[in-house]
Parts: C-alpha cells; structure tokens; sequence
C-alpha cells in the first residue's frame, strides 16, 4: 500500500502498541534550550531518574542570552543568567552535549540543529519548544512538546502517543518575484485559521515547496505550529542530501538506499489536502494579534474581533501599507539564516532606515551565520544602514523581561509571533518576510518589498 | 500527581475568545525561575492586572470577579493553548487551581502538556461553552460527561489520557514498565540505523 512520508516514519519509530491507543515511539534526538529545558533536567535529577542516551541529547543556550557582543553568562532578563548557570550545571551533570553561550556553534536551536547535523532526514526529533517543527524541513519528524515529555524522551529515549492525522499541503506552479517561504506560511494560515492544522502531520509539496532552498524550507515548516499543526514536513531531495553530507553528527554521504525510501509513495492517501498556487502568493504582513490576521502587503485591514483592533490601533478598511512603524527586527528561527539575511541586506545597501524607526537590530540565527554574514560584508550594510548588528540568539523575538522595545510601539518584524504583549507591554508586531522587514524600515511605514526592489 | 477528582464540581470560569496563547496564559516575563512553582502569580499577568509591575488588579478580568475567583474549570475559545509550548502555562493554571479546561479546540502541546500535569483538557462545542460559562458544572471524568443547569454533556477524551487522569499515573513509570521492550527494539535498530547512534559526547 502506498504511504506517506509521515507514515514511513512513524512506523518506522514504533517499539510497541498500546491496547490504550497510544504507540510507544522511539526519540532519535532530543534537543534543549535554557529556558525550558532546565525545567526538565533539574526535575529528573530530582527524581533520581537519568539520561538514557546522552550523546543523543542536545541542550544550547539561546532563548535569553544577552545579545550585546562581549557577552557572558549576564543578561538582561531579571533573573536570566539562572536559567543559563542551571541549564549548564544540570546538561553537565547529565552529560549531554553542551552548545553553550560562546561557543562558537552557538545559536538558535533550530538554526544549529542542521548546521551541526545533528537533524537527519527520517529521524524522529523533538524539543521542549514549540518551533521544532522548523526542522521537519529536512524530512525528520521533528515536534515541540513540554518540558514532562522531554524529561519522559531523554529518560526513556520514547514518547507515548496517538498516531496524527496527516494533510498534504501542495503549492502548485512558482511564486512571484519578491515572494517568500515566509509568505507562503502567513498566506496558508491566514485562509485556514490559526487552528486550520489542529492536530495533523502536514506534509509540503508541490513545485513552488521544491523549488525553495533548504532555507526557505526551514522557514515554511516554523509556521506549522503557528497552523497548529503537530509538526510539518518535506520530503529530502538531493539538495537537503548535499547540504547534510559531512557535517558534525551527519553521515559523510547519503548513498545507502534506506535514504531514497523517504518520500511520499505515489497514491498515498491522508485525511486532508490543501492546494494553493503558489502565484497568487503577495508579500504577507499581519495585522492584528494571531498569524492568522495577515494579508497581503496591497490589502486592507479586513473586519476581526474587536480586541484584536484595538490592540493593534488599526481599523477594518485600513490600508496596512503606509501604516507607521517604530522598531525594526530582522531574527528569529523563522528568518534569521544567510539567505536571508542576504536578501534583506540586498534591499538596504546604500540607504537607510527611516529617522522615525527608534531600534532596528539584526540578530543573526547562528554564529555560523554571524562569521558567514561578516565575511560577506553583510553587517556593514546593516550597520551603514542603522541596524544594530548583533550576537545570535532569539533576542526580542519575545520580551523577557530584559531589553525590550518601548511600550506601545509598533514594530515590523521577520518572527513567528504577533502576539498581544510578545515583544514587549502593549508592543504591537507585524510579521513579515526580512525583504519587508528591511523595506519597511526604510520608509518608515509598512511597505511592499517590490517597490523598492525594483 | 493526585488522581482527577470524581466528580470535579466548581463553577466554570468562561474565557471564551479564541487563539488565548500561553504567552498570556503566562509571559516570558513571568517566567523567573527554572522551577515549576511560583508561577500563578503571574497566570494571565497582562490581562488580570492592569498594571503588571504593581499587580494592581483588573476588575473585568473573569478571575478578578468574585464568583469565579476559585474556579477549578477554565472555559475557553477555539485553538486555546496555542503558541509557546512553556509547560509553565500549565504549572501556573495547576497552582491557581484549576483542573480542567473546556474549550472549543485546544492546541496539541498545550493538551498534551495538560494531561502530564493531571489536568484534564477537552473539547466541546461552542454553543455547551457558553451554555456552562458561569454555572456550576460537575465533570465526571470515568462517564466522560459534564453536567451543568440539569442537562449532561459528553466528551471524548483518548484513553490512555482518560486512565492516567483517573490513577494520577505517572507516564515515565508507565513506559520504564516496558523497558526491556525498548531496549530490544533499540538494539535492533542500532543495527539498521547506525546513524542514528552517535559516539561519545565530546
């Protein structure tokens, strides 16, 4: 019978069924960061419990280091360098893998996961964060879960669960000029809700999805929690193969068959298919307070709930383009790898952000991708423009309690999240691709990447 | 972790907008330490106060308003839960009190997060919401029903979630019973994926 990729995989991964429902299924990998995985190490050392493969887990810090270079273990977050002094502490004593504040693979948990090899094409992955699914973009099954189930993977090297429905999302024909993975996330979730996956496996298909590089990839598969969905996937081709080949915790090459079997089997049914053409596809940007209020950069504020106006000071008819922005963010495990940040520094070589935007900061998603970026040049055309250039990390993808935008600013942003209160008190976001990101700030006011690319 | 109470009677506090992400169930900001406790002080900081850094509380919030101050049954929208996966969402709803949550869907690592910390989490329509919001409503979890205002409604649950809710069960005790089966399995798949098997941690 033909099978979904999904399908292979999960059976793949089953050690025992359970008369209950749920399947005992087998972690491969198990990756954790300081602020949630603390939670999970220090309570199985608690519990006299321990590590049941540990050169299989994987901790790094990155959800609050200080981003300033001259960095240590300090930050800005009131209480922060705890969660980075007891995640250190508690991943040594467990003696898994330790990626720590300067090292120099330093980075995003979803950025270094394939930088360092460490995600593989049919593996099962998962991480107390719910951007995990970033990393299904290179054929894993690869899912956020809590800190009890992480402590429940590392422990018994399994997850007990019931099996998810599957969807296909195809994206059929090329997007436009201008046009991103980032948009293609915000126009899926904004025709089918925020709660339009709830539950699946999604798997991404079609021309437009092949056609990305495995960054774009990566950027797609994020969005999928934002869908709702349990994790999203894209089946490895030669390209995912080439960029894995030799790097850390990759095999040197991918030429044994069992690599080729990862793939949807022609006729494979699952419970739903999405179809979009991809041409239709415009720069997306989010107007009120979940991903799924975004359209496209040409569009108007349509009619939402009411609270999501208000906290957002817009209103329904509104054009979204020319709306007034005060901060700039280019980061995040959405949008911060080279690409884009070289597409984003593409459209700011010699000009400058707006006098009206206060903060502007690049935060690259690895410190690979700080060295590559430098060595391109990249950060002096940030900087020549007016961003700050920064050390990685996921910054002010989400306020800490640290540095923060000013309250009740309005910001254009290449994250995940436009949230009530995400970047900061009463910070209102706009999520976008880093090319509107960076066009935005040029002029100040939410505005098409196209115009300025032309 | 305590067995879910049977029957669990309280009033249910209705909260019933959509897409409530678990940064407001608890922001990152409130989030201090790396434990699991001293979080209900911050549960919903951004809309139960209206000015977080003094607490002075807002008193159109639901659970500022005496009648449902000490509800153990939270009643939400569509896609509740959604966002971050902080399972600290779930420690600061545990410590406030609650033990449940109804809600018209209900996002996965939230759910899941739910049931390993002996809350119990499931679906119902709309219109049984509202028809709850504010009454006292008794669930009985072993009927999978819930009862408010003489009229029963039911419930699906999963269940393996049903029988660890009801035992107060422990899911890694639950699995290390069936160690020997993994450690099988696992020495099998050394052999067919070696990959996978990383060497010594450096």
């Amino acid at each position: 019978m033909p099978r979904s990729l999904f399908a292979k995989i999960w059976d793949r991964h089953i050690v025992a069924r359970n008369p209950g429902g749920a399947d005992i299924i087998a972690i491969d990998r198990v990756f954790l960061h300081e602020r949630t995985g603390a939670a999970a190490l220090r309570r199985m050392a608690e519990q006299g419990r321990s590590v049941r493969d540990p050169a299989r887990v994987f901790a790094v810090m990155d959800h609050i280091v200080d981003t300033r270079p001259g960095r240590g273990d300090g930050t800005l977050m009131p209480g922060g360098e705890g969660f980075i002094t007891q995640t250190r502490e508690a991943a040594l004593a467990a003696g898994i893998n330790l990626i720590d504040v300067n090292d120099r693979d330093q980075g995003i948990v979803h950025v270094i996961s394939p930088e360092l090899g460490v995600v593989l094409p049919g593996l099962t992955l998962v991480a107390p964060d719910s951007h995990t699914c970033t990393q299904g973009a290179f054929g894993a099954l690869a899912w956020g879960i809590g800190s009890s189930e992480a402590e429940h993977a590392m422990v018994t090297g399994t997850l007990r669960l019931s099996r998810p429905k599957t969807m296909r999302v195809t994206f059929t024909g090329a997007l436009a000029a201008g046009v991103t993975a980032k948009d293609m996330a915000l126009a899926l979730i904004a025709r089918h809700g925020s709660g339009g996956g709830t539950g699946h496996a999604v798997e991404f298909a079609g021309d437009a999805v092949s056609a990305l590089d495995v960054e774009g990839r990566q950027t797609l598969c994020n969005m999928a929690t934002e869908f709702s969905a349990m994790t999203a996937l894209i089946a490895p081709d030669e390209q995912t193969f080439a960029y894995l080949s030799g790097r850390g915790h990759a095999p040197a090459s991918f030429e044994e068959p069992y690599w080729s079997t990862l793939h949807t089997d022609h006729g494979a049914l699952f419970d739903e298919e999405l179809t979009f053409a991809a041409a239709e596809v415009e720069p997306m940007v989010s107007w009120g307070t979940s991903p799924s209020q975004a359209v496209p950069v040409t569009g108007v504020v349509p009619h939402g709930p009411a609270r999501a106006h208000e906290y957002i000071g817009l209103a329904a008819g509104q054009p979204i383009a020319g709306v007034p922005l005060d901060a700039a963010f280019i980061g995040s495990c959405t949008n911060a790898r080279i690409t884009d940040l070289r597409r984003a520094a593409r459209l700011l070589r010699g000009r400058r952000i707006a006098p009206s935007i206060r903060k502007a900061l690049v935060v690259p998603g690895s410190s690979q991708v700080r060295r590559q970026a430098e060595a391109e040049g990249l950060h002096t055309v940030f900087e020549a423009a007016g961003f700050e250039w920064r050390m990685s990390g996921c910054s002010l993808c989400f306020y800490a309690g640290g540095e923060g935008f000013a309250q009740g600013s309005r910001t254009i942003s290449s994250t995940n999240r436009n949230f009530e209160g995400r970047q900061g008190l009463g910070v209102r976001t706009h999520i976008a691709s880093p090319e509107t990101v960076a066009a935005s700030a040029v002029a100040g006011v939410i505005a098409d990447p196209r115009e300025l690319a032309r | 972790m305590s067995p879910f109470p049977q029957p669990l009677a309280s009033v249910a506090a209705p909260l019933l907008q959509d897409n409530v992400d678990t940064d407001i169930i608890i922001p990152s900001r409130e989030m201090r330490f790396t434990g699991r406790t001293g979080l209900a002080d911050g549960l919903f900081a951004p809309w139960r106060y209206s000015d977080a850094d003094n607490r002075t509380p807002n008193p159109d919030f639901v659970l500022n308003q005496p009648a449902h101050r000490h509800a153990a049954i939270l009643l939400g929208g569509a896609n509740f839960g959604c966002g971050s996966s902080r399972e600290h969402a779930v420690w600061a709803l545990g410590e406030w009190g609650f033990r449940a949550v109804l809600a018209e869907s209900i996002a996965p690592i939230f759910m899941s997060n739910c049931l390993r910390n002996g809350i119990l989490a499931a679906p119902l329509p709309r219109p049984v919401l509202e028809a709850l919001a504010s009454q006292q409503v008794r669930i009985d979890l072993a009927a999978q029903t819930v009862q408010a205002g003489g009229r029963t409604y039911s419930f699906a649950i999963d269940a393996e979630a049903k029988e660890m809710l009801m035992h107060g069960l422990d899911a890694i005790d639950l699995t290390l019973q069936q160690s020997s089966e993994i450690a099988r399995w696992t020495c099998q798949d050394r052999q067919e994926r070696p990959w996978v098997y990383l060497g010594q941690v450096r």
